[in-house]
This record gives structure tokens, sequence and C-alpha cells, in this order.
């Protein structure tokens, strides 16, 4: 094997204990593969990293193409570029526009960027538009091998196609937009497995829950996170892409999901994926990324898949989680003075006390959509669920928010949305809503959501908001009952 | 971007782990397209008592008097002391926009999320990680006394309080260099332009699809 090449005589006539390490030394993680495939230039431990797809949205653009204008740079490579309005985008009726004049400010900003510099963009009212990481992967945008970076946290969700996906600050985006690179130290790499089946009525989400529940929202800061095992095999792509959308909440800036069969199947025929004649040489190359039998973490974790139910988030960190079946945790249980002050004032901002068993919290709003939970297989997920019931009447706005243009024609295709609207059930357009309430979706002070997007923190979701981070169907279920409730007391 | 050498600043505690950067500037305030003027809006949430929107007249707004920055001691300070996991979140980069805005050089804490981390760098502003011990010992220092100032030194990475302890810091050589000399990474990069292209070429030979 290769190893011949690289090693000197010297080494070769050496025992076989001496080349077996050597094969472990020369193993690499697919993060190494993604890393050391995109380095141009290192120096003292610094690289600068190739970028091959940059996606950008309007939020965290403007003041990037506004830096290019003011110092006289270009595009370096503007068919790497793909762009979207989602944050500020109504999910109401769009063809009088944006009513509110700073969004829509930011929206023509980013149209007018596009235009002046020659970047394909969705724009509002576009089939294609959509969530930035609904997009990219539904179009074929985000390919296997790929660097991808966007000025937004959750890039990693691309990390499911066995892509090295990064959020970047805008700063960033400039530089990228100027060089086609970013500057970047290698991570440190982490394998979380989880292995086994997962039970009924538990999906990705409640992986992501529960895995940040274990490592805490700071775990994986500095790492690499490399999802594997047979539970995360067994996940369709929209599932793997919510897991490594979550992956951020923990802290690390890249999650990852090794090439497979349903990887390629899933790319298959999209737009932007390689052309028929290029096709067989990128699979060929695609089915090379992932880790090597004898690779190293520096990290690893592994959690059983049957131990995983429904998860809820309880606090204001996504890491304040606990099950369906268990209650409120109590302060008194902290394991330091630092946590007990975070426990004591996350409840008294989401108005909760001690104790309460998760079952009995009553819920204000609903929300279904955003970048972790948005996709076609978590709307069939919740409209299962919802299929034949109604809306609690206590619930005040129960809402979905397809994640794409395309999400939401094929929702319709299968008649997802008259099982929605029929049990009292609001159907919108896509975009990011109610995950960040930049467009009008908000929650009023005081209301709590059952929300299936990544995020929990105090007034995330609108001043005064409190934020429950579950599943779609866990979403769907608490619709239904007005309050939490085992989904798997309804799907039986 | 705004060198920084050496910079003694007043200190303010904020007493809160996972200091998001949601709380750090709500989004609401992300609707501009401009990277300045975020500063009256740092914190909002907490800062003020009503409901922050872009457009308002942030001295006519009523302030939370229990908010720690709102509190005369700590007024005109330009070193924020956290606690762990401070800037986890979003990747706006309007948080480090509205700090620097504010008023704030430099972010102490015994971590940092990365993205928020790398922002800093990006805008003059030196996030330190110390022990949680040591930053401990600096919370209870500040509250002990009133006008407690921090001198930092990126060029020897220490900290000096104001008895003369000296702390050392870690930071990245190349963060480093382009901090203290308020260098643009556009422009460093760009001497590499040739290895660039070089690298591109050769991607494309071997990724042709990446190119389509």
């Amino acid at each position: 094997m290769s190893l011949i090449f690289l090693c000197n005589s010297e080494i070769l006539e050496t025992s076989t204990e001496t080349v077996s390490i050597l094969e472990k030394m020369m193993s690499k993680t697919l993060y190494d593969k993604l890393f050391d495939s995109h380095v141009v230039h290192e120096e003292n431990g610094t690289a600068l990293l190739y970028i091959d797809r940059h996606l950008v949205h309007e939020v965290t653009s403007p003041q990037a193409f506004e830096g290019l204008k003011i110092s006289g740079r270009k595009l370096w490579r503007v068919n790497s570029i793909l762009a979207v309005p989602d944050h500020n985008v109504p999910t109401t009726d769009r063809r009088s526009g944006i009513a509110d004049p700073i969004s829509r400010l930011q929206v023509e900003t980013l149209d007018a960027n596009c235009s002046d510099f020659g970047v394909t963009e969705f724009k509002m009212n576009d089939m294609r538009q959509g969530i930035v990481h609904v997009i990219g992967p539904e179009q074929g945008a985000t390919l296997p091998g790929m660097t991808v970076v966007c000025g937004d946290s959750h890039t990693s969700t691309h990390g499911a196609f066995g892509a090295l996906a990064h959020g970047i600050g805008t700063s960033e985006v400039e530089h990228v937009m100027a060089t086609q690179c970013l500057v970047q130290k290698k991570s440190k790499s982490m394998s979380v497995a989880i292995e086994g089946e997962l039970l009924p009525g538990v999906t990705a989400k409640d992986i992501a829950l529960a895995v940040i529940g274990r490592i805490g929202t700071a775990g994986g800061t500095g790492f690499a996170i490399e999802f594997s095992g047979t539970a995360v095999v067994g996940l369709s792509m929209e599932g793997r892409m919510t897991l490594c959308n979550m992956a951020i909440e923990a802290g690390a800036r890249a999650g990852l999901v090794a090439v497979d069969q349903t990887t390629i199947d899933y790319i298959k025929g999209r737009p932007f994926a390689p052309r028929a004649d290029q096709w067989d040489e990128a699979v060929n190359y695609w089915r090379t990324l992932h880790s090597d039998k004898d690779s190293t973490f520096d990290s690893v974790v592994t959690i059983d898949a049957n131990s995983i139910k429904p998860q809820v988030t309880w606090g204001t960190s996504p890491e304040m989680v606990v099950s369906i079946d268990d209650t409120v945790p109590d302060p008194k249980n902290a394991k330091s003075e630092v946590q007990r002050k975070d426990w004591e004032r996350a409840l008294h901002y989401m108005g909760l006390e001690a104790n309460t068993p998760i079952d009995q919290i009553k819920i204000d709003k609903v929300f279904i959509g955003s970048c972790t939970n948005s996709r076609i297989e978590d709307l069939r997920e919740a409209a299962k669920v919802v299929s034949g019931r109604k809306v609690s009447p206590i619930i005040k706005l129960a809402m979905v928010v397809p994640g794409s243009g395309l999400v939401k024609a094929q929702a319709e295709k299968e008649g997802l949305d008259k099982i929605f609207i029929e049990a009292g059930f609001e159907w919108r357009e896509p975009g990011c809503s109610m995950c960040l309430g930049m467009n009008a979706d908000k929650l009023e002070s005081g209301e709590r959501c059952a929300s299936t997007s990544n995020r929990n923190f105090e007034g995330r979701q609108g001043p005064g908001g409190r934020t429950h981070l579950v599943s779609p169907a866990m979403a769907a279920a608490a619709a239904v009952a007005g309050h939490f409730v085992d989904v798997r007391k309804l799907i039986g | 971007m705004k060198p920084f050498t050496i910079h003694s600043g007043l200190v303010a505690p904020l007493d809160r782990a996972n200091v998001d950067t949601d709380a750090i500037i709500p989004k609401q305030f992300l609707k501009s397209i401009k990277r300045t003027g975020f500063g009256p809006n740092a914190f909002d949430e907490w800062r003020y008592l009503d409901r922050g929107e872009p457009g308002m007249d942030n001295n006519l707004r009523p302030i939370n008097p229990d908010f720690v920055l709102n509190k005369d001691r700590y007024k005109n300070s330009s070193i924020l002391l956290a606690r762990e996991n401070f800037g986890c979140g979003s990747s706006r980069e309007h948080a480090p926009w509205a700090l620097e805005d504010y008023g704030f050089r430099s972010v102490i804490a015994p971590s940092f999320a990365d993205i928020f981390f790398n922002n800093c760098f990006k805008n003059g502003i030196l996030p330190i990680v110390l022990s949680a011990e040591i930053v401990d010992r600096l919370f209870v220092e500040v509250d002990k006394h009133i006008g407690y100032k921090l001198e930092i030194n990126l060029e020897d990475q220490i900290i000096t309080t104001p008895d003369g302890q000296v702390y050392q810091f870690e930071v990245d050589g190349f963060r480093k260099h382009c901090l203290l000399n308020g260098l643009d990474d556009i422009g460093l990069t760009m001497q590499h332009l040739k290895k660039i292209q070089i690298f591109e070429e050769n991607h494309k030979k071997s990724q042709p699809w990446l190119f389509n």
C-alpha cells in the first residue's frame, strides 16, 4: 500500500508492530481528509483553506459587500456563491412585498448587491427561495468533500453531506468573497457515536438535544464533531442535517457525517449536482469520505440509541434539556454555584417551578419550522401526529413554516397542508420566521412556545418569549394536547 | 482596524454563564446594513425596561437600574469580565461590533464560543481566556473595589491588577500580530495570491464538478 512510498527502508525493516503504528498515524479522520485537502498555505498552525461553496443571506452580507466596494475588490469566484433572503422575509402573503421598511431595505440591499456583483440569487418570490441551509442541499449546491461557509452559525448543517461546513462572521464573509479562502486553525476531533436502534417516536432532533444535554453547550467548543453509529447511519439526509445543524449548539463549529449510499442517492439529479459525465468520478471520490478504520479522535462519546427518549428543553440554553417523562430540575441539585444561579435565572425567566413534570407544562404557541426542522420529512412526521386531530383550543397560534418553496410544494402535493390546516395550523410561506423573529413572526412577552427550532435563549423568539425546543412530532403532539405530551402515546 | 497594544481600563463584571449573541445584540438590530451604531443597543433587553426597536431615541428609554452596566461605578468601563462560554449562539459579527461601539476593548472569561472569539479579533477586541479560578478571584476584587482597573499588555501577554498581581494569558501568534498592528486579513491573504491560483487550478482538475 501507499505506506511503502512514504516510509524509508530503515523503518520498513522494523517490526510489524511499528508498521501498524505507522498505519495508524496515516489513518485520517473524515475531518482530517476534508481539512487537509483544502489547505492552500500553512504557517505556524494557521492555514488558508480554499472554500468551494459560499452561501449568502441578507443579514450578514451587506457590510461585506460594502467592504468590497469601498476597497475596490472583486469577488474571487462568483459561481461559488448562492444567495437567498430568508431571515427577514414575511411568511404571510408576499405579493405586496415586505411591510417593515427596515427589513425591506435589507432584502433590497441583498438584491442590489447580487445584481451589482453578478451573484446567483433566489429572490423572495422565486419558487426555490427558502432557508439558506435548506436550499443549499436541496439544490445540490452542497456536495460531499466541499468546504462550505455562510455567515450563519447553522452552516454546520451541511456537514451531513461529508462536507466541511463552517459558520463565519461578516469580516470572514468579505474575506472569502475577496480571496476564496478562510483563515483557519485545525480543530480537535470528536466522535459522537449513537449505537443501536432509535425507539419509535424518537428522531434526529432528540438525538441532537440528548447529545447537548450530555456534553453541554460548550462541550464541542474547539472540536469538529463526527456523528456515527448505527442510529446515525440509519437516519435520512434530513435527519442527518438536523443533527449536524445543532452541532453548533454543542459549541462545535462543524458537524460531520460520513458519505454513504444515502448521501449519494439524495444528491443524484439535483440542479447543482455533478453532470452525468462527471458523476461516476465524483461518486468514486465521495466514497473515500469517511474516517479511516484506525483513525483516532481527541474525544469519543458513545450513546445508546435506545436510551434516548423524546426531549424537551426547560430553560434558556439548549443544554437545559430533559426527557418528556422527567421533571423540571431543582437548582438545589446543581453541580456548582454558577450553575445554580444559572438555573434559578432560567426558571425565573421561563416562569417555571422546579420539579414540575414536563408533561404538565401548558403552551401558548407552536412553531414547526427553522433550518433545524422544516424539511419534508419533518413535515411528514408532524402531519402523521396531527392527522385527524385538532389543535387544542388553548393554543393561540400553531404554525407550519416550510423550509423552502420546493418543500412547500412537495408537502402540498402530498396533501400535508390540508392535514395541518384542517387541524387548525396556519400554513405559511418559507423562511426563518419565528426561529429568531426578525420578521413579523414573534412571541409576545410571557408566551410559551413548543418550537422545532434550535435556540431557547432569552428573547430569541421575541422579547420575553419562552421557548421549549422539541422535535416536529413532539411539537405537533403538544399542539394537539395544549401541553407537552409523550408523542409515543399519540402514535401508539 | 484599531490596533491593540496596551490597554488600561475599568472592569465591569457580567456574572452570567453562556451569555449568547442574541443577548449581546438582539435580532431586531441586525436589520441594519451598517457596521456601526450598535453600541446603544448592546445588551438591549437587559439594559432597558422597554422593548427596543431600531430607530428609537435610546436616551429617552427607561433604564434598568439593576443591570450591571447601568450602575454608576461601571460607567465608561472598557473591559468586560464574564463567565463560561461567552458569546455562544449565532455567528452575528454585530455582537463584537456592539461591544466595540459601546467601548469595550477586551472581554475576559474562562471560555468563549468559537465564532464569537474569532470575530472579536477582526474588530480590535481582545478576548482573553483565564482559568475559572482566576476569573472568580477577579469577580471578587472588582466587586470589592470601586474603580477597579486592569492593564492588559498584548505584546507581553500579561494582565496586571491594581495591586501588582500579574496574570499571563495565551494568544495565537497570527492573531496577536494582526491585532498589535491593526492589520486587515484580506491584505495579508492577498500576499498568497499565486498559491491560491495554483491550488484552484489543481482543485479544478481533480474535482471539476465543483466549478460547474
